[in-house]
C-alpha cells in the first residue's frame, strides 16, 4: 500500500502516521461533563467493511494531515485529500 | 461419548488399517427453532456451545459459521497462552483460561497438544525491570505464578540471545512457568466434536445476513442458508463483530485491523519456551514440527482484507533479528494475516447488548486464542443465566461510557492494545 501525497506525491507506508476514522467529530463543549457524544467521539466507530473516510499523517514528509479514502476489503485508495481542506469544507 | 478416542481405539484401529475412523462431529443443516444461536463457528463460538450443553440446562444449540470449521483466527494464530496480566478486571479471568487449558484435552478427550513450555518476556531496562517486577508481584497476589530471572539465571535457560547487543541489553526476564503454546485448530476440532457430541449443530457454510427483531428482542437470523429462529443469540464474530452487530443497528467500541503472522522453514528443537522481546513487539515460539513461530504488531489501520504490507514485516524481523541473531539464518516460508477486533482499551467485551436476547462476545484484540476456554466458559454462563461469570465481570460494554476501561498497557484510547 502506498499513498498519494498531494504535496510530496507516492510515498511508501513508513513515511506516515495513522491516526483512524476521519467521520467522528469532536464535541465542541470543551469536555468539563461526560455526555453521550464524547463517549461516542472517543470510543465508538462505524467500522465499516469497505470504503472508510481516515486521516494519516506524513509524518518523515511535508508534515500535513490527510483524509484517505480507502477500500477496507482490498486496500484500494479511492482519494486522498488535505484535511485541512476537508475541515474547511465541514464548517463552511 | 461414543466414540472416545484412547489408546485402545488408536491400537484398535491400527490393527485394522485405520478404516473404522469416523467423523468427528455432524455436518449438520439448520431444523426449527433452536434455544440459543451462537454466531460465529471459531475457538469462542464453538467453546461457548460446548460449555452452555455441558455446564448449563439442556437446551438446543446451533453453531452458525460462514465458512469452515478453523478458518478463521482460530486456525491461524501463534497458539501462545498465558495468564500474566496485571489488572484486576483480567488476571482472574485469564488464570482461569489458563486452569482450563490444563484440563482440556481429558475433559473433551482430544489431543490438543497444550505444552506448557514456559513464557519468558525479557527485560532490557532497569524501569522494564521494575514493571516486571511489579506485574509478577500482581501475578502471584492473584494466585499465578511468575518468576523473576535475573541475567545469569536467564542466560543458562536460553544462551542465545543477543545479550551484548549495544542499544537493547538484556537485564533477565520475567517467567511464566505454567505459559506455553497449544495447538491451535485441534482447539476448534475438539471443541466441535465434543460439542456435537452433546447434541450441539454445528452449521457450516451459513453466513449471517440480518438479525430479526421484534419489539427490541432478537428472535433470530437470517442467513444464506434460510431464516432460523433462536430464543437466544450469542454473537462470536472477532473481526467481524461491528459488521455482524450493525444488523442489529449496534454500535461497537471496535475497530478491525490486520495482524500477521510468520513460520520459518523447519529445523531442529531450537527454541523451547515462548520468547517475547521486551525493547520491541516480537514473540517466538518453535512448532513441533519445527517451523519458529512469531509476530509482532498489527499493521496499525483498518482493514478487513487478511493481508497486511511490508513495513510491519520489516518492524517484526527487525525485532526477532535485535534479540536473537541467528533468526537471520532462516529462511521465512510463510506469512499470512489475519483481523483482529481491536477495541478501545485493549479488553473485550462479554455483556449483553442493547436488544434484548442478543448476547456479545468481541473485541479480543491480537490476544483472543489463550482466552477461548474462558471466553467460552463465561459466555455460556452469561447466556443462560443472563448474569455475568465473576471473572468476567468487568467485561462490560458499558465500561467506555462510564469511565471503567480496562486499560492493560495504561495509554488511554487507542484501538491498538491488547
Amino acid at each position: 500500500m502506498r499513498i498519494h501525497c498531494p504535496h510530496c506525491g507516492e510515498r511508501g507506508l513508513q513515511e506516515f502516521l495513522y491516526h483512524g476514522d476521519a467521520t467522528v467529530t469532536r464535541p465542541r463543549d470543551g469536555g468539563a461533563e461526560p455526555t453521550p457524544e464524547w463517549t461516542d467521539y472517543v470510543y465508538f466507530r462505524e467500522n465499516p467493511n469497505g470504503v472508510h473516510r481516515e486521516l494519516w499523517y506524513h509524518n518523515v514528509g511535508c508534515h500535513a494531515w490527510l483524509v484517505v479514502t480507502r477500500n477496507l476489503r482490498n486496500h484500494q485508495i479511492m482519494a486522498v485529500e488535505s484535511a485541512y481542506d476537508v475541515a474547511l469544507g465541514r464548517s463552511s | 461419548m461414543v466414540d472416545k478416542y484412547s489408546v485402545f481405539s488408536v491400537m484398535r484401529e491400527a490393527l485394522r488399517g485405520h478404516t473404522g475412523w469416523r467423523p468427528a462431529w455432524r455436518d449438520a443443516s439448520p431444523v426449527g427453532v433452536y434455544d440459543v444461536i451462537i454466531v460465529g463457528g471459531g475457538g469462542h463460538g464453538l467453546a461457548t456451545a460446548y460449555y452452555l450443553a455441558k455446564n448449563h440446562q439442556r437446551m438446543r444449540i446451533a453453531v452458525l459459521e460462514k465458512g469452515w470449521l478453523g478458518n478463521g483466527s482460530i486456525g491461524r494464530n501463534t497458539t501462545i497462552i498465558r495468564s500474566n496480566y496485571l489488572l484486576p478486571g483480567n488476571a482472574p479471568f485469564y488464570e482461569f483460561s489458563m486452569k482450563l487449558w490444563e484440563g482440556l484435552e481429558q475433559d473433551i478427550n482430544y489431543n490438543a497438544m497444550v505444552s506448557q513450555r514456559g513464557v519468558l518476556n525479557i527485560i532490557h531496562s532497569d524501569a522494564q525491570r521494575d514493571a516486571y517486577a511489579r506485574r509478577g508481584n500482581s501475578m502471584r497476589l492473584n494466585g499465578i505464578d511468575a518468576e523473576l530471572l535475573d541475567l545469569a539465571a536467564l542466560r543458562a535457560k536460553v544462551p542465545y540471545l543477543d545479550y551484548e547487543n549495544a542499544r537493547f541489553p538484556i537485564q533477565g526476564a520475567l517467567l511464566q512457568r505454567r505459559g506455553g503454546t497449544v495447538r491451535h485448530d485441534a482447539v476448534a476440532w475438539g471443541y466441535a466434536r465434543a460439542a456435537d457430541h452433546l447434541g450441539v449443530d454445528i452449521i457450516q457454510n451459513c453466513e449471517v445476513t440480518g438479525i430479526k427483531t421484534e419489539n427490541g428482542k432478537a428472535v433470530g437470523v437470517e442467513t444464506t442458508r434460510g431464516y432460523i429462529a433462536g430464543k437466544k443469540i450469542g454473537l462470536a464474530c472477532a473481526g467481524n463483530s461491528s459488521r455482524v452487530a450493525a444488523m442489529a443497528g449496534i454500535r461497537l467500541p471496535i475497530e478491525s485491523h490486520a495482524l500477521q503472522a510468520f513460520v520459518s522453514e523447519s529445523i531442529k528443537p531450537l527454541i523451547d519456551n515462548v520468547i517475547t522481546f521486551g525493547a520491541g513487539h516480537f514473540y517466538i515460539s518453535q512448532s513441533d514440527k519445527g517451523g519458529l513461530v512469531f509476530g509482532g504488531d498489527i499493521d496499525g489501520y483498518n482493514s478487513y482484507a487478511s493481508r497486511g504490507n511490508l513495513p510491519t514485516i520489516e518492524d517484526v524481523c527487525e525485532g526477532g533479528m535485535a534479540l536473537m541473531p541467528m533468526l537471520g539464518r532462516a529462511r521465512l516460508v510463510r506469512h499470512w494475516g489475519g483481523i483482529m477486533d481491536m477495541t478501545m482499551d485493549g479488553s473485550p467485551i462479554i455483556d449483553k447488548s442493547p436488544v434484548e436476547n442478543l448476547y456479545l462476545n468481541a473485541g479480543w484484540c491480537y490476544g483472543g486464542f489463550k482466552a477461548t476456554p474462558a471466553s467460552g466458559w463465561c459466555f455460556a454462563h452469561l447466556i443462560a443465566r443472563d448474569e455475568p461469570h465473576e471473572v468476567a465481570s468487568a467485561y462490560r460494554l458499558d465500561r467506555f461510557a462510564k469511565g471503567y476501561v480496562i486499560d492493560e498497557k495504561g495509554v488511554g484510547a487507542t484501538p491498538n492494545l491488547h
